[in-house]
């Protein structure tokens, strides 16, 4: 019997996992895909708000801000790319000016420090990109990006480092209440737990009513991006927001920590929780409402597009508390924006909502908030380079040439805990593909190693999702039945 | 450090001609950079034939033309490293570089020779919408995944894309057993040989769908299926045209972008339109002494014109070395005009060019029945006469320099003048 | 009398041709569309016996690579290849090879030898 099981590897399930870790219990965290953080962590914003969007009150309006303090410290532990570059939020007229005075207020009551109304001036002082038609906006210092796919896998890796057992291509089908706990059915089994936590993301729905009545619906909703070569990289500075409108927080234009341009998302509401395609329509919306911000993006330097989808509910706000119906089994659901931002509080108040209900657990004296150290060759001075080629020859193989990354470092993301077992996995956890040339260069490579490091045949290598596999077997294999033209 | 005298940077076609030249023109310490596991570039995995007519006079296989360049750089004891990245350059022309043997090193050059060649345009750099399925690949990660490493991608496809790559890719995968669909192709006409067009595509039956495009993916995990549409002149789908084809794989031979990092970093100076560095009439970049040559200058329709353009490279950068080339004298500049879309080389210094100039470059369009027209200083120097002219192939004009210098020339222009009218081909 | 078109691919032109059969038996025929006289060389020899050089790969062991490049040492017949293919994906060699060994000798009788396109 575990003592806490808990669906879903996203940002929400790892974090928790990894706070869980803290204290001497048995966990499992158990994820349907293939790799952790396989959801709306892979596709979302990639943007650690301030917090003064939330209404004052509410848990996201709790969480933001509190989140957003804890990243300094998690990301530094975790090592784990995360810059504090500040955010503005921009107005085109006086009524939008309204707005923007109206959110300093919100972040205010929320705890969000330092904030600054700019005027125009100061605005494009800051970002000397803007159009020219801008009036002024809010300036929030504390807000920031981070790789949100690292710290999902850094956190289920340290969680994993720290004891907690993961199983990934586990979709719970089944949960059933015994007398004390829960026996989960799984693609790979069952599993009996005390306390479920159900971070199952878009599917907490589905998951909840395994063991109650519906009480809430997760609605998917759509938001589509583009990512621009680094040669637009410094094109803004900061993350910069239009002002909200009903449909959300708009088109964002940002940096990401990697240096690449982040543009999107749309918003739009979809009918399938697998809606994952990007469309014509969503992405010239991007370009044209980013263009409204900053008309000289280079939408020539995209390198790829891609489509995520925000776990929405009708309250508006996060869902974070004991099921009536079900006792030991907490939803975490709901978590859409500002989710990423929140994770880190979203872990630490369900730790104490469980405590809550299952009273004080031990520490673990053992936890190491570390992990085993992460190689960024390319970031590497020379000296080092040279030391750690010596030391092993696989980091003077050059697999990534757009993004320099060495085969010594691919080896190593395969061998951690929690490792790549996919083509993307590799490219989410150490950047092989996620260049210019996007793979096509090195993604044979990184077949190669992948099959040669998990002993399998290439051809059983799979992009991303189980199914998504590249080789369809080998040649001169078929017969050929060659019509005559 | 490591001394050299040229430091050649990639052993594909251009790097190996340049090298060899450089060599013959009597520089010994030469060292050849190459990234991948072995020398000849691409050319290893363009396994069909059609290389060589102009260098050789014979038709050869891609690895054949390679092992030529290969066999001769042995046999002329050039040093080349392979496995080997070069991590930057910069203009005083030094260079560090890793592999796992040597580790990390530092290498300075009196000449470089940049000869990266050039990296595919993907799927996201055109922005088709749809999922990111699996089992869409850049046509020549294709190549190497059947003609190499002996895989097949696919068992139905549909290319998207008409250039050369993309027709060749029809038949190998034909020939292996895939059922290719279509090649479907956004602009009126293919950027492909015609020949390849026959004998890639006629003889097994597959359609070319001109003025096309694939405008939705769909596939949770891997491909299942593709929308094309018809395109209208300014090359947007047309609403009412769209057709699913059922398919699980799709290859893309939707253009060549020359991969210049290295030379960014080195404050070479590029052109929009080719995406490659400015050259001058020896190969020579912006920076002194840093020359380049092939795929990695301008993307070329026929490896024997890299070969060619390799070779003067190769021979300047050993001028350059013994203090043999002018660097001071004046010289003229080119400059594309209607119908043209670029000329390499951009300048010229004419003391350095031995009898005659030739330009090279490309047209915008489908042309039938005009004149290339060159002028010098405004003024008619030559016109010649062309049935037929198309984006695809690249040009060609040879200018006698005498005159040239005699009336000490400041621009040369070229332009594509109609004689009845511009039409588009078939 | 029977015609048939197709695209000459002798020079970048590109022409269109029509040929009609005058008389098979006496091999006469009426070539159209040409702009120069190897454009009804083309036509009749693509007509009465179209041919293609062959290119493709064979398995191989022992070598950095799975597959050795290969190519027909001359033309076969285009109606031929997949005849062609059958044999040449059947064959598996070992490493080491030289470009211009002989792989397979005389394929489907064509007189025509399949040898290896690089050394490996």
């Amino acid at each position: 019997m575990y003592d806490v099981a808990i669906i879903g590897a996203g940002i929400i399930g790892s974090n928790i996992a990894r706070e869980l870790s803290k204290y001497n219990l048995r966990i499992i965290l158990l994820e349907k895909e293939n790799d952790v953080a396989n959801g709306t962590t892979k596709a979302n914003s990639a943007i650690v708000h301030a917090g003064y969007d939330a209404k004052p009150g509410t848990l996201k309006g709790k969480l933001n801000a509190l989140g957003n303090r804890m990243y300094e410290n998690l990301c530094k532990e975790l090592e784990v790319p995360f810059k504090r570059i500040g955010s503005l939020v921009i107005a085109f007229n006086e009524e939008e000016m309204k707005i923007i005075k109206d959110l300093y207020e919100k972040g205010k009551i929320n705890g969000v420090p330092d904030m600054e109304i700019l005027n125009k001036e100061k605005l494009q002082h800051l970002e000397p990109n803007l159009n020219d038609d801008v009036v002024g906006g809010l300036y929030a210092p504390t807000g920031g990006i981070v790789g949100p796919f690292e710290l999902a896998i850094a956190l289920a890796e340290n969680a994993v480092d720290n004891g907690v057992e993961l199983q990934i291509n586990s979709e719970v089908k089944d949960i059933q209440k015994l007398e004390e706990g829960y026996q989960l059915f799984t693609e790979k089994g069952e599993i009996k737990a005390k306390y479920v936590i159900n971070a199952a993301g878009l599917f907490a729905d589905s998951i909840h009513n395994m063991v109650s009545p519906p009480t809430f619906e997760i609605i998917p909703n759509r938001g589509q991006y583009n990512l621009l070569d680094k040669n637009s990289g410094k094109h803004v500075n900061t993350v910069i927001f239009q002002c909200p409108t009903s449909y959300g927080k708009g088109v964002v234009v940002l940096p990401t920590v990697h240096g690449n341009l982040l543009v999107g998302p749309s918003a739009e509401a979809v009918d399938r929780k697998d809606a994952l395609e990007s469309s014509m329509e969503g992405l010239s919306f991007i370009k044209e409402k980013a263009q409204k911000t900053v008309e000289s993006i280079r939408f020539n330097d995209v390198i790829t597009s891609f489509a995520g989808l925000r776990a929405k509910t009708s309250s508006g706000d996060f869902i974070i508390e004991e099921s009536k119906e079900a006792k030991g089994f907490i939803n975490v659901a709901a978590i859409d924006s500002p989710g990423l931002s929140s994770a880190p509080a979203i872990a630490e108040y369900v730790v104490n909502l469980l405590k809550g209900i299952a009273g004080e657990f031990e520490k673990n004296i053992n936890f190491n908030p570390k992990r085993r150290p992460v190689v960024h060759f390319i970031e590497l001075p020379d000296e080092e380079k040279a030391k750690l080629i010596e030391k092993d020859p696989r980091y003077g193989r050059i697999i990534c040439r757009c993004e320099n990354i060495t085969e010594g470092e691919i080896v190593d993301i395969i061998k951690r805990n929690a490792g790549a077992t996919t083509v993307d996995g590799v490219k989410r956890r150490a950047r092989p593909g996620s260049g210019r040339c996007q793979g096509g260069f090195c993604s044979p490579r990184v077949m190669e190693i992948l099959a040669r490091e998990l002993n399998v045949d290439i051809t059983e290598i799979v992009k991303d999702g189980k199914n998504s596999y590249i080789l369809t077997g080998s040649t001169k294999k078929t017969k050929v039945q060659l019509q005559e033209a | 450090m490591l001394d050299y005298d040229v430091v050649v940077i990639g052993g594909g076609p251009a790097g190996l001609a340049a090298a060899i030249e450089a060599k013959k023109n009597g520089i010994d310490h030469i060292l050849v950079i190459e990234r991948e596991r072995e020398l000849g570039g691409i050319l290893q995995q363009c396994i069909h034939n059609g290389f060589g007519l102009h260098v050789f006079k014979e038709e050869l296989t891609g690895p054949e033309y390679a092992e030529r360049f290969i066999i001769e750089l042995r046999e002329l004891g050039i040093e080349y490293k392979l496995d080997t990245m070069v991590l930057n350059i910069t203009k005083d022309k030094d260079l560090t570089a890793i592999n796992a043997i040597d580790g990390l090193m530092y290498i300075r050059a009196k000449a470089i020779i940049l000869s990266m060649g050039c990296r595919e345009r993907t799927r996201g750099a055109i922005n088709i919408p749809g999922s990111r399925s699996a089992g869409i690949f850049t046509a020549g990660t294709a190549q190497r995944f059947v003609n190499m490493e002996g895989y097949m991608v696919g068992k139905k496809v549909v290319i998207l894309g008409s250039g050369d790559i993309g027709l060749i890719m029809a038949r190998r995968m034909t020939l292996e057993g895939a059922e290719v669909i279509a090649v479907v192709e956004l602009m009126p006409y293919s950027g492909g040989l015609t020949r390849n067009i026959v004998q890639c595509l006629d003889d097994f039956n597959i359609p070319l769908l001109l003025s096309h495009t694939v405008i939705d993916i769909k596939g949770k995990d891997r491909l299942e299926g593709i929308t094309i549409a018809k395109t209208a002149e300014n090359r947007k789908p047309i609403v009412g045209t769209e057709r699913y084809i059922e398919c699980d794989t799709l290859l893309l031979s939707v253009g060549l972008i020359p991969e210049n990092e290295l030379s960014k970093g080195a404050e070479v100076e590029l052109n929009e339109v080719t995406g490659g560095p400015v050259v001058n009439e020896s190969m020579e970049t912006s920076i002194g002494g840093i020359f380049a040559c092939g795929n990695v200058v301008h993307v070329h329709d026929l490896v024997d014109w890299v070969t060619e353009e390799s070779r003067r490279a190769g021979k300047s950068a050993a001028k350059y070395v013994k203090n043999q080339l002018s660097s001071g004298c004046v010289g003229l500049n080119t400059k594309p005009e209607r119908g043209i879309r670029y000329i390499v080389p951009q300048r010229v210094r004419l003391n350095n060019v031995e009898d005659t100039l030739n330009l090279y470059m490309r047209v915008d369009n489908i042309y039938h029945n005009t004149n290339i027209v060159v002028k010098a200083d405004g003024k008619l120097i030559k016109k010649i006469k062309k049935i037929h002219l198309t984006p695809g192939e690249m040009e060609t004009v040879t200018l006698p320099i005498h005159d040239l210098k005699e009336q000490q020339i400041r621009e040369i222009t070229v332009e594509i003048q109609k004689e009845g009218g511009i039409n588009y081909g078939n | 009398m029977e015609t048939k078109e197709m695209v000459c691919i002798v020079c970048p032109l590109g022409c269109k041709l029509q040929i009609e059969v005058i008389s098979e038996a006496e091999e006469k025929y009426k070539v159209e569309g040409n702009k120069c006289s190897r454009g009804e060389v083309y036509g009749i020899n693509e007509l009465i016996n179209p041919t293609r050089v062959l290119t493709s790969t064979i398995k191989i062991k022992n070598s950095h690579l799975s597959r050795l490049p290969v190519k027909t040492c001359g033309t076969v017949s285009k109606h031929l290849i997949g005849e062609c293919m059958k044999e040449i994906d059947a064959v598996e060699i070992e490493a080491p090879v030289k470009a211009g060994d002989i792989i397979i000798e005389n394929i489907v009788d064509t007189g025509v030898d399949i040898v290896a396109s690089r050394s490996m």
